[in-house]
């Protein structure tokens, strides 16, 4: 009980000051927009898609999945700045719940991308892209789990470095090869098999499976539970090793 | 209201290849009474935040004891945390949040209820003197405003010792005097105060009883009044207008001269019980010899003599 109203008053917290700043809402829609208006149109001839539609259903799921990881990833530079001005620390001192001084924050990440990704459905929907309510409402789930995991790693991470200089090249080469290893901007089904192998061990490439299934309104197919189940349990993970890192001394 | 025993600290550090292990706390053992300001006086580096931080939960000690407000630090901190209050050094607030909200937030992480914190919320800021400034965004606020916002986020739950640290650095004489009044406020209302400071004059005019803090040990504890009259005697300063060295013979036989030392600049340091009744005795004496003096001062022993007696150096120099 303690534990739930104490994550509903960080998450009030951190959702008052995200709204607040809405230039995050322009830079979240801008950039995937120009994916969709830029980098779409060569993917049907790319793709060999029968139609507009059929490519984005392989495109649309790969760019959420790619905002998801993105957007959680870069959260600690705030949890840093928040670390400098000493709003960390003065939450420790008191009897707050630890796990949720993180949850209140990723939950916030979670529900800012889960608007983003309805943006840019909505957007795809305009452009020929057609989904079921129930599949895309598991999608989001993914996303969401997607979402959740790489922000507690952010954050976890952050408390960890405490610096921006050394949290930026780290993100970014923990982001690298996740999203070429993904096959998020094209499928690996073109990919040669040594590096189909590779993919296999990044977790992501099952999240982009199961996306992909979902929007093709495969719900039967194994990637589906596949892809939540791996993301589900990767998920628990972070956010257990990042709560410790709120609990612990910082210093 | 504190009592410690033997609390230690030490931290690893790396130079270079070599791994270090610097000791930051040596067993440190304090009695702290209830209703007091307890002052925490040394230089940076002394170990003074470190201990702060210990005793407020947020660094795990690496051994001793510590009882804080009738409950044990080591095992029960959760419990502290509800107990205690703690200002850090360099500022607790956001700056795109304003007082009101900081306030509100703070006192509900303690569980209060919304209705309770807005009210306490209003108290406080209605207390610090800071209602004008309510509900504009923090990182509109001068250093002195935003301080007071640090301490009344230390307060809103009333806890029964609040640690403050370093409450007066970096701030104007003017916002320094406002906070020596706070500090003394909230004493006022049986609050334990906790604060460290590196000004001596701070600790003399603000602080109860201060302990002395250098290279992580306490090396004097006490009143301000009882540590300066261990220091026996007052110092007197003789500046000589002709050798400084022929003064000294001279003044070395005086029965009342405890110690006497000649600086380069012709100056001696002379060492008496009592300034007040020597004074004469060492112009009659002077005189008596013939030699001129270009000044004389009476010096009171201040926490500085009290810090170089016990440490060989002087607060000011380090």
């Amino acid at each position: 009980m303690k534990f739930a109203r104490d994550t509903w008053l960080i998450f009030q917290r951190q959702f008052l000051l995200l709204v607040r700043q809405p230039v995050w809402l322009f830079v979240g829609i801008f950039q995937p927009v120009m994916y969709l208006l830029l980098f779409a149109p060569l993917l049907k001839p790319a793709l060999q898609a029968s139609s507009n539609a059929e490519a984005y259903r392989i495109f649309v799921p790969g760019l959420l999945v790619l905002l998801a990881i993105f957007g959680g990833l870069f959260q600690g530079f705030g949890l840093i700045a928040e670390l400098r001005a000493g709003v960390i620390e003065r939450s420790r001192v008191t009897p707050v719940s630890r796990l949720a001084l993180l949850l209140g924050r990723s939950l916030r990440d979670v529900v800012s991308l889960i608007a983003q990704a309805i943006i840019i459905t909505v957007l795809a929907l305009a452009f020929g892209l057609s989904v079921f309510i129930g599949d895309l409402l598991l999608a989001y789930l993914m996303l969401a789990l997607i979402a959740l995991m790489t922000s507690a790693l952010s954050y976890g991470i952050a408390l960890v470095v405490k610096s921006e200089d050394a949290l930026a090249p780290l993100m970014n080469t923990i982001a690298q090869p996740v999203l070429l290893l993904s096959g998020i901007l094209l499928p690996l089904n073109f990919a040669p098999g040594w590096l189909q192998g590779i993919a296999d061990w990044n977790p992501f490439s099952w999240a982009v499976d199961g996306a992909r299934a979902l929007f093709a309104g495969d719900l039967g197919n194994d990637a589906v539970w596949q892809g939540l189940s791996v993301m589900a349990v990767i998920t628990a993970l972070a956010v257990v090793w990042a709560a410790r890192e709120f609990a612990r001394s910082v210093r | 209201m504190i009592e410690t025993k033997g609390l230690r600290k030490s931290f690893r550090s790396r130079q270079g290849r070599e791994k270090k292990s610097v000791d930051a706390v040596r067993g440190v053992d304090l009695v702290v009474a209830e209703g007091e300001i307890f002052g925490f006086l040394g230089p940076n580096g002394a170990g003074k935040t470190t201990t702060l931080r210990m005793l407020a939960t947020l660094i795990e000690p690496d051994g001793g004891e510590a009882n804080i407000a009738g409950v044990d630090l080591r095992t029960n901190p959760a419990e502290v945390r509800r107990r205690i209050g703690y200002v850090a050094q360099g500022g607790s607030t956001w700056d795109e949040s304003t007082a009101r909200e900081e306030l509100v937030l703070h006192a509900r992480m303690y569980g209060l209820g919304k209705a309770e914190a807005q009210r306490r919320a209003v108290r406080a800021l209605d207390a610090f003197q800071l209602t004008e400034y309510a509900d504009r965004k923090c990182k509109t606020y001068s250093g002195g405003q935003r301080r007071r916002v640090d301490i009344a986020l230390g307060i809103i739950h009333e806890p029964k010792i609040v640690f403050l640290d370093e409450p007066t650095t970096g701030l104007d004489p003017q916002s320094r005097a406002h906070m020596w009044d706070e500090i003394r406020r909230l004493r006022a209302e049986g609050m334990t105060v906790f604060i460290t400071t590196h000004y001596l004059d701070e600790a003399d005019a603000l602080c109860d009883r201060i302990a002395i803090m250098d290279h992580g040990e306490v090396v004097a504890e006490g009143t301000p009044a009882e540590l300066k009259r261990e220091i026996s005697g007052d110092v007197v300063l003789v500046a000589i207008e002709g050798s400084a060295e022929d003064a000294g013979k001279v003044l070395e036989t005086e029965s009342y001269v405890t110690k006497l030392e000649t600086s380069d600049e012709g100056a001696l340091r002379l060492y008496v019980n009592d300034g007040a009744r020597d004074m004469p005795q060492i112009l009659r004496a002077l005189d008596g010899a013939g030699i001129a003096l270009s000044s004389i001062e009476l010096h009171r022993p201040s926490l500085d003599d009290v810090f170089l007696t016990k440490t060989g150096r002087s607060l000011r120099e380090s």
